[in-house]
């Protein structure tokens, strides 16, 4: 009954001051995203007037057309795959060690893992790059990656993590039950429960490190990813228009991922243990 | 008419729907002052619901709801002179067992010194003197159950509502707390609505039980009554075993054409043949099965005349073999025609 | 019971899957070296790569730069740890704390309404919603929507417009020209970095806070009614503390966040330094490496202080 009653029942009347201040946060926090959409359309080049004196849509072609973009936008795909497949891996294994075990240090573990997004990204950035220096490793594509998966390992572990508790342990002792092995109980049991939850750790993960830019910033030799080119624009704007339309396009980029993740989860809730 | 002599609790053609279910479906009844009072069904029948409609956590579609002869629309839950003990105790985990047992008194302002000697006799009554300073999770299933029952009564309700409280105890914590309950209604001497699916724990506490089924009152009555009389085959089957002879079998059986109920325990095994005795119905049939019980046996009898019977004796003299040695054998069945209980017409369910 | 044989087939045995099923059994009776298997590789990454860098780093605070050679001195030193209680350096520090422990309570109350809202009174079909509402800005492109502030700040922007709209000119110059906060432009003043703050940071506090009041039973709250608390009473004396701990895992967060931060402040604000900063800054052109990993376990230190203080605050004990 109380289930039918939480369904259906009559929920109670928020008072109206509540309402306005989720209300009105949010519209803050969605309001600035629309802004930008706006004014990739504004024909105005050379400030951020507002209202934008006319619009346009000359500036995307022109964005479209530029090779320096395309790199970036390359680059920054490679290494959110590779850091992504690599983030999988590792976060599977420390999810499946983690979850039904207990052994020494077992706390200490789970720290180790959430220790990379738990401290500031300035903190890990310089601590990459302090070892790289020290190891005397060159900067290149393989430096970004590495910093990367460092820190997308964990939100593919949470993920994982909070499926397989879901799950519970019946499921797999009932598998080994009926003469499963240990492989098979994994083939047939643990990954397509789990497999939902990779993929949204996956696209969280991507998502996570196509816009990275702080370790970036550590790690990068002279490669420009799509976020360290919208940086040096958003220090220096030289070419307002352009950086717009990246903008919108980072926002297309990223949202998609994201909500693919979270109607591959909805009904778990999990997304949400994951902070960035 | 003074104020005590109103009925503690009336329900007045209530009903509660959500959506489509009817979960109470225009149920009257009154709960006498002082009265332990059950209201026991099977899992969504309106039990709760009538709880929580008490409680004020509801408020019905239909009927009207009286505390004391007043009625309770629109009387949010805090300004009912009603508490309630939850079926999973919803203790404050962030609060001391003290002050959980406190928190009715901290709400009306009373002052710290008077809640804190009421709330430790309080905790001495539910025998858990001396634990005030805990918190909620350091405690066992049934100290919990204890702090819930004090903090319930701490406001001396004129009604206390109690949802299973027992449901989550293991069985002979289960056993002890029923009577304590029990002692504790008459020490108190304030009305108590229990909600229960428990038969023998709302035969063993009750004054009054109500029966539900399918958001309805199959039956009101003493717990003597419910069980020698039960008023609809559902009330037979669900309050004890019942065998549910429909008219058909009545016919061959007792030659009158009415649906009967038949208590396991009322039932007689005799030799094949056996004499008929005086004022009792025989049935002839054969052992299908049986179990072993330990005090007791229960057998499966296949009847010529058809159906089935199930008949439970003491083990005074037999034991397990012989039990398991009767399967098979050709019997005679008998009991008194006046334990053949009548049961009305059925509602169409 | 009739003793029945039913036909079963003989559990499989046979050679095909034997290797992995030999392997499987192997595991089964070894737990420890079938975790330590599962275990190797993340923590090999982990321990190796971040642990060790965290290492180095924390070693080269404790190394010098000498200040006539541009040399870093690689011997054990306590002096750059002492560079920092110097006056720019500490400044610094004050000024990021201020920062991070104001943009925290300002986190904490625009994001309790939302939280409250979203836990206890939105719908069936709103919650989810409202959900995405606060996933989406958490994740998406952390550029991007500082980006957008540079375009709502700008002076030429929608914030100047919309003051001018309702002829408030006034007021935004009489805010602008409070000395520490204000600035000659909002995207030149702290005030800025204030808000840009807390816009980037605030779904960090939203989500714990919903969870801890989520996880209030509903059946608490109907006690609290139940022994006669009307509904301020319960929010206070029960909900509140309840999410209590949701409110302090949001501020480990932002705080957490806004220390360590070095580009808002750099894009949006006014040209004196945040810790980030100046860590970006001794690193890179200054080449001074070893102040700049002291001045990065600043943040560490300052929250872990944070943590212990929430502990016996008690923050940690209600769930």
């Amino acid at each position: 009954m109380a289930v039918i009653a939480q369904a259906l029942g009559d929920r109670p009347k928020a008072p109206w001051g509540i309402r306005l201040a989720a209300l009105a946060g949010i519209l803050f926090l969605h309001l600035p995203l629309a802004l930008i959409i706006l004014y990739a359309f504004s024909a105005e080049d050379k400030s951020y007037v507002f209202p934008p004196p006319a619009l346009t849509l000359k500036w995307f072609p022109l964005a479209f057309d530029r090779p320096d973009i395309w790199a970036a936008i390359g680059l920054s795909v490679r290494v959110a795959l590779i850091a992504t497949a690599l983030a999988i891996v590792f976060g599977t294994l420390a999810a499946a060690a983690i979850y039904r075990s207990s052994f020494f240090g077992r706390e200490a573990v789970s720290l180790l893992l959430i220790l990379p997004i738990a401290l500031p990204g300035i903190v890990t950035g310089i601590a990459l790059r302090a070892a790289f220096n020290i190891a005397e490793i060159p900067f290149s594509f393989w430096t970004i990656v590495v910093g990367h998966a460092t820190f997308c390992i964990v939100v593919v572990y949470n993920n994982a993590i909070a499926r397989l508790r879901r799950t519970g342990s019946s499921q797999i002792e009932a598998s080994m039950d009926l003469g499963a092995n240990a492989f098979q109980t994994f083939r047939h049991v643990v990954l397509p429960n789990l497999a939902t939850a990779l993929l949204a750790g996956g696209m969280l993960a991507f998502a996570l490190s196509f816009d990275e830019v702080i370790v970036t910033t550590f790690t990068a030799g002279q490669q420009t990813t799509l976020p360290i080119w919208m940086l040096t624009e958003l220090v220096r704007p030289r070419q307002r228009p352009i950086t717009n339309v990246v903008a919108v396009f980072v926002i297309a980029v990223t949202f998609l991922p994201i909500l693919a993740a979270y109607y591959l989860t909805r009904d778990t809730h999990e997304v949400h243990g994951s902070g960035k | 008419m003074t104020e005590g002599n109103l009925p503690a609790v009336r329900f007045v053609e209530v009903s509660r729907h959500y959506g489509a279910v009817k979960a109470v479906d225009g149920v009257s009844f009154e709960i006498a002052d002082g009265e332990f009072f059950s209201l026991l069904g099977p899992s969504g029948s309106g039990k709760t619901t009538c709880l929580r409609l008490i409680a004020g956590f509801e408020q019905p579609n239909a009927g009207a709801v009286l505390i004391h002869g007043r009625d309770m629309a629109g009387v949010p839950p805090y300004e009912r002179d009603v508490n309630t003990v939850f079926q999973d105790y919803a203790l404050f985990p962030h609060m001391s067992v003290a002050d959980n047992v406190a928190y009715g008194l901290m709400i009306r302002k009373v002052r710290k010194a008077e809640r804190r000697a009421r709330a430790e006799e309080m905790l001495e009554m539910v025998k858990l003197g001396g634990l005030g300073g805990r918190k909620p999770g350091q405690l066992s299933g049934g100290q919990r159950q204890r702090v819930a029952l004090a903090r319930a009564l701490i406001n001396r309700p004129r009604v206390l509502l109690l949802d299973e409280p027992l449901g989550a105890l293991d069985l002979k914590l289960r056993q002890a707390m029923q009577m304590e309950l029990k002692g504790l209604q008459r020490q108190v001497g304030i009305t108590f609505v229990y909600v229960t699916h428990d038969q023998e724990e709302a035969l063993t506490m009750s004054d009054r039980i109500a029966v539900f089924n399918h958001g309805r009152i199959e039956q009101i009555g003493r717990p003597g009554e419910i069980y020698e009389h039960p008023a609809t085959a559902f009330v037979a089957g669900f309050v004890g075993v019942s065998n549910l002879i429909d008219g058909a079998l009545a016919a061959r059986l007792f030659g009158r054409p009415e649906a009967v109920a038949i208590r396991p325990e009322k039932i007689r095994i005799l030799p094949e043949g056996a004499a008929e005795p005086e004022n009792a119905w025989i049935a002839d049939g054969r052992i299908r099965d049986a179990t072993y019980l330990g005090a007791a046996s229960r057998y499966y009898v296949t009847l010529d005349a058809g159906g089935e019977m199930v008949v439970i004796e003491q083990n005074q003299r037999t034991g397990a073999s012989d039990t398991l040695a009767a399967i098979g054998r050709r019997v005679r069945l008998s009991g008194p025609l006046g334990e053949a209980l009548p049961l009305a017409a059925e509602r169409a369910a | 019971m009739t003793a029945q044989t039913i036909a079963v087939p003989p559990p499989a045995r046979a050679s095909g899957a034997g290797a992995l099923q030999r392997l499987s059994t192997w595991l089964y009776r070894h737990p420890r070296l079938a975790l330590a298997i599962l275990l190797a590789p993340p923590l090999a990454w982990l321990g190796i790569v971040y642990l060790g860098s965290l290492l180095a780093l924390l070693a080269q605070s404790f190394f010098y730069l000498d200040g006539f050679t541009g040399l870093i001195v690689r011997e054990f030193t306590l002096r750059t740890y002492a560079e920092l209680f110097t006056g720019s350096n500490l400044d610094i520090i004050l000024r990021t704390t201020v920062m991070a422990t104001v943009v925290t309570l300002a986190c904490a109350l625009i994001g309790f309404p939302i939280a409250y809202y979203m836990a206890r009174y939105a719908g069936p079909r709103l919650k989810p919603l409202m959900y995405l509402g606060v996933m989406l800005p958490l994740w998406s492109s952390y550029l991007v929507r500082v980006y957008s502030w540079k375009l709502i700040l700008a002076k030429e922007g929608i914030v100047t417009w919309i003051f001018a709209k309702l002829h408030l000119l006034w007021l935004l110059d009489a805010i602008l020209s409070i000395p520490v906060i204000g600035g000659p432009s909002l995207s030149t003043a702290y005030l800025g970095t204030f808000l840009v703050f807390v816009y980037i940071w605030l779904p960090y506090m939203i989500l714990p806070i919903e969870a801890a009041i989520e996880r209030v039973p509903r059946s608490v709250i109907e006690a609290s009614a139940d022994l006669g608390a009307p509904p301020r009473s319960t929010f206070r004396h029960v909900v509140l503390p309840l999410a209590i701990p949701g409110v302090v895992a949001g501020s480990i967060f932002t705080f957490s966040l806004t220390l360590g931060d070095y580009i808002i402040p750099g894009i949006i604000g006014s040209s004196r330094p945040f810790i980030g900063q100046a860590v970006y800054s001794h690193q890179g052109t200054a080449g001074n490496i070893p102040l700049a990993a002291a001045l990065s376990v600043v943040p560490i230190v300052i929250i872990a202080i944070y943590l212990r203080i929430a502990k016996r605050l008690g923050a940690f004990d209600a769930l």
